[in-house]
């Protein structure tokens, strides 16, 4: 799948009969479709296997989980592909921008290689959270507000069709909490993006204003 | 592809040639020799060897070496750890420990030498004033019968390995978070690191322990210059029989290499049995509640301890380097009475050989060994398991004495029909090189956080993509330190760069105990010091590139 | 018909083995000629940096000369490279040897003869050996009694020699006997290296030939059964001097050059060596204090002769004759005679040589420590190997364990 996301493209994601087990106990079952935009929320106690969806999701499983079910996006089956082929976005509850590139080295390192005009796209896309100039900058001499922003258009830089978020905004205090997370659903739902959202703050759940499942 | 073979070419590598080795030397061992007459098996090497006056002696200073080092060495680091974690005093000793882990053993051996005989630098500072000797005093304290010299060498260079290899694993044991919590429950801080990380730290300090028991119980450089010798260690004594002109000896050094293999053996045995013990008593001692008791006793043991093997090794640099350019030195002269850099400059012309060779092979060695090291670690973290009990494998040569199986190798080779040159010399080096990177690089490599790795990949990067951009540059500091590692193994290689080279191949150690056979202190300092100065320099080299590279990179200072 | 056809090619295989047995040192310009080119691992002792650098001296001068390429292979013990041609040879490696000239003498050329491992004879017919004048010298036709055979050619002569600090000792002890006096009333001030050291060993061979009641046993193969018999004084005379030495006999130096140092240092008041420029060469170096002088015992010393020999299975075989050519010519032996250089003493005859050749000689100064040839009067043989090897086992034996 190597179509560009374009602004105004919807994707679609599909869930089907997904289950996980650990030791033969089943951890979870679920079933879900997600158009353009829209925020699923998954919330559990901890070790009820929301992280272990999204690694499922994802790519990175680990071995001594068993998983079956079907992941569609766009219609083609995610779980044939390599992680790294899948195009799903993931984004951390430490925005975890690499340490030794440049804050527009993490962003070069998100955009595909045949992309043209990439310190055109890195300026506009930091221009476009504030942070225009930050190109050069060491990630480590920014505050947390700037690296979570950082960490979002190096998500959408990649140009991904899906978007995990694993508990994204629990680091952070509460004022910067709301700004991020309204900062964040809003930039999805305009790209058109279906999510999952991992977490266990119910105020994450309402303000996604989507699906919730509880584990 | 290819990577998915790498763990597994990498253990053939390893394995084949101490298998080889060892077989070859356990055939002369039971009498199987054609060339020298020895075509049926028989005990009669064995009676021979059994025969051999104070090999019981021999036996016993080689396995109290094999355990009594590791227990004093890792004694003073783990004392040493306990109570300075998190200290100023334990960061600056970080950046010390590397350059003290370069100095190759002979040269450190030799340090020592000049620093605590009765001629040495130590008794000429405190003569005549405190000591008035007039002459040096007669004390056996060099060669002493119980090798409590070769053991203080031993030890010398012993901690700042079992430190790095400490520091390294620390880690993951959360030393900070455990502490914390048991101090909040009473416990002073150097008895809380021992009762709750020592029991997660030891494990992972278990190889490189057995490593140093097999270099102590086996060592032959160390042992030749400040060990006993009437009788000399097991090692020296094969070492010696191996040597001899007389022929027919062979049989019997061949049945001394596979005593000295079950002397090694035992001493493993003995440190396992110390190991049930010591966990029993710490059993004990968690259960007794005990929460100051030795607290003072621990901090300064432990900082006492690397205090005073710091002073020794300072002190044995500084009398390598005084002797290197002292001319005639009267006793009990503290400093030289005539200075002269004729020494050096005799040297230097002799040393641009060896120095290149030492340069090529070590470079090299290093080079190969840390792409095969990372090849192994990428191929297991790709496909997602550890491949542990294969791997122990891969630590066999360290743990199996060199003399056990080098002289098999030679045999080997010549049945082979290659001839002695650099190639092999490389090979035997890399059989040493490996395992040493790989234990250095591997804790840092297997614990990067995986976060790192599954966020380029979900940023659409290939595997190898993200091991180059991501994962070498996070890990580039300790690449590097295992490299210099990997670099000082190398450069301290004399059986294995004297046997297969056929003496063809001279480095800077071969050069070195070659001239320590003429007694001349001068020379020897000489090439001491330029020895050590090779692997310091790697070292100061891993040090500092990671410095300069990320000098931008705040974040990239806490793992350089 | 059959019978010549076979004769004839049997002729023909002869011949080529023959040629393949290069080369013949008899015809010595084909020798020249092959040698030009080669590359001759010369294997010897390295503790010396001295003998190192007049090795690559010879080296320099043999390229220029000859276009040989002499490469010193630098070991700390011959039997190392004893080990390796056994190894070589246990492989059936018959052409392609690493070592091609070999510095040997004693226990290591017995044992490379017994065995088969040399390659010669050549050493007569080498253009230079006229000029030892073997027949005056019989010790370059033997070598620890046993006969040479033209094995191995000569190259250094080595001597017994004793040298002391005037300032401990103003009166040195000229006999074994002495030496215990001496030692008993001021022990802690000698020493010996620690058989099975080649010094040490001789220092044994030495007090045995001094001590021994009779001597013609010590130039025959050893008989077990004599052996306590007549090496029973040089025991009483060990158990009495052990006690008085440099820490009480517990411990030993390990070789000559660590002796060397102990009596710079003050730690002993007598040493000895096999090199009779030893103490000038000392106090050259700066090592041993310029008051430093040199004896031999009353009764005379111990004297032997290195020589080199060629490996069965070296290639570089024409070279390694051209280099021990070389090295036995006056210019070479000049050179290494002179104690800035190496201090040795020379296996050439100054009546075989040229006066021109003789005047080399002449002009170099020995040095203040070195004893004149007439000082040094005739050498002690060497006794049997076989005794070299009994003594150490005994000396092991007896005090190898404290």
């Amino acid at each position: 799948m190597n179509t560009a996301s374009t602004p105004g493209m919807t994707h679609r994601l599909q869930l089907e009969e997904v289950r996980l087990r650990l030791q033969g106990r089943e951890l979870l079952r679920l079933s879900a479709e997600l158009t353009a935009g829209e925020i699923l929320c998954v919330m559990g106690p901890s070790g009820s296997g929301k992280s272990s969806l999204l690694a499922f999701l994802a790519g990175f499983l680990a071995p001594a989980f068993e998983a079956s079910g079907r992941v569609l996006l766009d219609g083609h089956d995610v779980l044939a592909l390599p992680a790294e082929q899948r195009r799903i976005g993931l984004l951390f509850q430490d925005p975890l921008l690499f340490p030794h590139l440049s804050v527009g080295g993490n962003l070069r390192f998100a955009l595909p290689a045949a992309c043209p005009d990439k310190s055109a796209r890195i300026e506009a896309a930091l221009a476009s959270v504030g942070l225009a100039g930050f190109t050069e900058r060491d990630p480590a001499t920014l505050s947390g507000g700037q690296k979570s922003r950082v960490a979002l258009q190096r998500l959408l830089l990649s140009e991904p069709h899906a978007v995990l978020l694993d508990e994204p905004f629990s680091r952070l205090d509460t004022a910067l909490r709301r700004e991020v997370r309204a900062l964040v659903f809003q930039t999805l739902q305009a790209a058109g993006l279906p999510s999952v959202l991992v977490t266990h703050d119910p105020e994450d759940a309402e303000a996604a204003g989507g699906r919730v499942v509880q584990l | 592809m290819l990577l998915r073979a790498a763990p597994w070419l990498v253990i053939g590598l390893l394995l084949a040639p101490v298998a080889l080795g060892v077989g070859l030397t356990l055939l002369p061992a039971f009498g199987y020799l054609p060339v020298l007459g020895g075509d049926a098996f028989s005990l009669t090497p064995w009676r021979e060897l059994l025969a051999m006056p104070g090999l019981g002696r021999s036996v016993l200073l080689s396995l109290l070496s094999g355990v009594l080092t590791p227990l004093l060495a890792l004694a003073i680091v783990l004392m040493f750890l306990a109570g300075s974690s998190g200290t100023a005093l334990e960061r600056w000793l970080r950046r010390l420990v590397a350059p003290l882990l370069a100095v190759p053993h002979a040269a450190a051996a030799f340090g020592l030498a000049f620093l605590i005989a009765p001629a040495g630098l130590l008794s000429r500072l405190v003569s005549p004033t405190l000591t008035g000797w007039e002459r040096p005093p007669d004390l056996l304290i060099v060669n002493d019968p119980w090798g409590l010299a070769m053991m203080l060498a031993l030890i010398i260079k012993e901690v700042p390995f079992l430190l790095l290899m400490a520091l390294a694993a620390l880690p993951q044991c959360e030393p900070g978070p455990r502490v914390t919590l048991a101090r909040s429950l009473g416990y002073r801080p150097a008895v809380a690191w021992l009762l709750c990380v020592l029991p997660a730290l030891y494990p992972l300090l278990r190889l490189p322990v057995y490593a140093v028991i097999a270099y102590a119980s086996a060592t032959v450089d160390v042992a030749m210059i400040l060990g006993p010798t009437l009788p000399a260690t097991l090692s020296v004594s094969v070492l010696q029989l191996f040597s001899d002109p007389d022929l027919s000896l062979r049989f019997q050094a061949a049945a001394g290499a596979v005593l000295q293999l079950a002397v090694t053996a035992l001493a493993m045995l003995l440190w396992r049995l110390l190991e049930v013990l010591a966990a029993l008593a710490g059993r004990h001692w968690l259960a007794a509640g005990q929460r100051a008791r030795g607290e003072a006793a621990l901090r300064l043991v432990g900082r006492l301890g690397v205090a005073l093997l710091l002073a020794l090794a300072v002190g044995s640099l500084l009398a390598l380097l005084l002797n290197s350019v002292a001319g005639f030195w009267r006793f009990p002269d503290a400093l030289p009475g005539n200075w002269t850099l004729q020494t050096w400059s005799r040297a230097l012309p002799e040393v641009l050989a060896p120095l290149g060779n030492t340069l090529l092979l070590g470079g090299a060695a290093t080079l190969i060994a840390v792409t095969l090291c990372l090849a192994v670690l990428e191929a297991e973290g790709r496909q997602g398991k550890r491949l542990a009990p294969a791997l122990w494998l891969l630590y066999l040569p360290l743990l199996v004495p060199q003399i056990a199986f080098l002289f098999g190798l030679i045999v080997a080779t010549e049945f082979l029909r290659w001839t002695p040159d650099a190639r092999l010399v490389l090979f035997a080096h890399l059989l040493f090189v490996l395992p040493y990177v790989f234990l250095s690089l591997s804790e840092a490599w297997r614990h990067l956080d995986p976060r790192w790795t599954q966020l380029a990949t979900t940023l659409g990067a290939s595997p190898w993509r993200r091991f180059w951009h991501i994962r070498l540059p996070l890990l580039l500091g300790p690449c590097l330190s295992a490299a210099a590692v990997g670099l000082a193994v190398s450069v301290g290689q004399y059986l294995a760069t004297q046997l297969p080279g056929a003496g063809r191949v001279p480095t800077l150690t071969t050069e070195a105990v070659a001239l320590a056979a003429g007694g001349n202190r001068g020379i020897i300092a000489v090439w001491a010091l330029l020895q050590a100065a090779l692997p310091m320099l790697g070292f100061a080299l891993a040090l500092l590139v990671p410095r300069l590279l990320w000098r931008h990179r705040l974040g990239m200072r806490s793992t350089a | 018909m059959l019978k010549r056809v076979t004769g004839l090619l049997l002729l023909a295989l002869l011949a080529t083995a023959s040629r393949a047995q290069t080369p013949d040192p008899t015809d010595w310009d084909a020798v020249l000629a092959e040698a030009r080119g080669q590359t001759v691992y010369f294997h010897a002792w390295a503790g010396d940096p001295q003998i190192n650098a007049f090795i690559a001296w010879a080296g320099e001068r043999l390229q220029a000369q000859h276009g040989v390429s002499l490469q010193h292979v630098k070991i700390g013990d011959t039997a190392e490279s004893v080990a390796r041609i056994l190894a070589e040879r246990m492989a059936g490696n018959s052409d392609r040897g690493s070592v091609d000239l070999l510095w040997v003498n004693g226990e290591n050329f017995a044992a490379l003869k017994a065995n088969d491992l040399l390659y010669g004879p050549f050493a007569e017919a080498l253009p230079n050996f006229p000029l030892v004048q073997a027949d005056r010298f019989p010790e370059m036709r033997e070598d620890f009694t046993i006969p040479v055979d033209g094995y191995e050619s000569p190259w250094t002569r080595s001597r017994l020699v004793f040298y002391f600090d005037p300032d401990l000792l103003p009166e040195p002890p000229l006999s074994m006997a002495e030496l215990l006096v001496w030692s008993q009333a001021n022990p802690g001030l000698f020493t010996y290296p620690r058989p099975p050291d080649f010094l040490g060993s001789t220092f044994l061979k030495q007090a045995l030939l001094e001590l021994a009641a009779e001597r013609d046993v010590l130039y025959q193969s050893v008989d077990p059964t004599q052996f306590d018999a007549v090496t029973a004084p040089l025991w009483a005379f060990l158990d009495a001097l052990h006690p008085t030495l440099l820490r009480g006999g517990r411990s030993f130096p390990g070789n000559g050059g660590e002796l060397r140092r102990m009596l710079g240092d003050g730690e002993i008041a007598l040493a000895f060596s096999f090199s009779p420029a030893e103490a000038s060469a000392g106090i050259l170096a700066g090592e041993l204090p310029p008051t430093v002088r040199s004896f031999v015992p009353r009764g005379g010393s111990i004297g032997n002769v290195s020589f080199l020999a060629i490996p069965f299975n070296a290639p570089a075989r024409a070279g390694a004759l051209v280099a021990a050519n070389y090295l036995l010519s006056p210019e070479a032996q000049a050179r290494a005679y002179s104690p800035e250089v190496m201090g040795s003493t020379t296996v050439l005859s100054m009546e075989a040589l040229t006066p021109a050749d003789r005047a080399r000689f002449e002009a170099i100064d020995p040095g203040p420590a070195t004893l004149p040839p007439q000082a040094l009067g005739q050498p002690l043989r060497e006794p049997h190997p076989s005794w070299m090897e009994a003594l150490e086992q005994a000396w092991l034996a007896r005090y190898g364990v404290r």
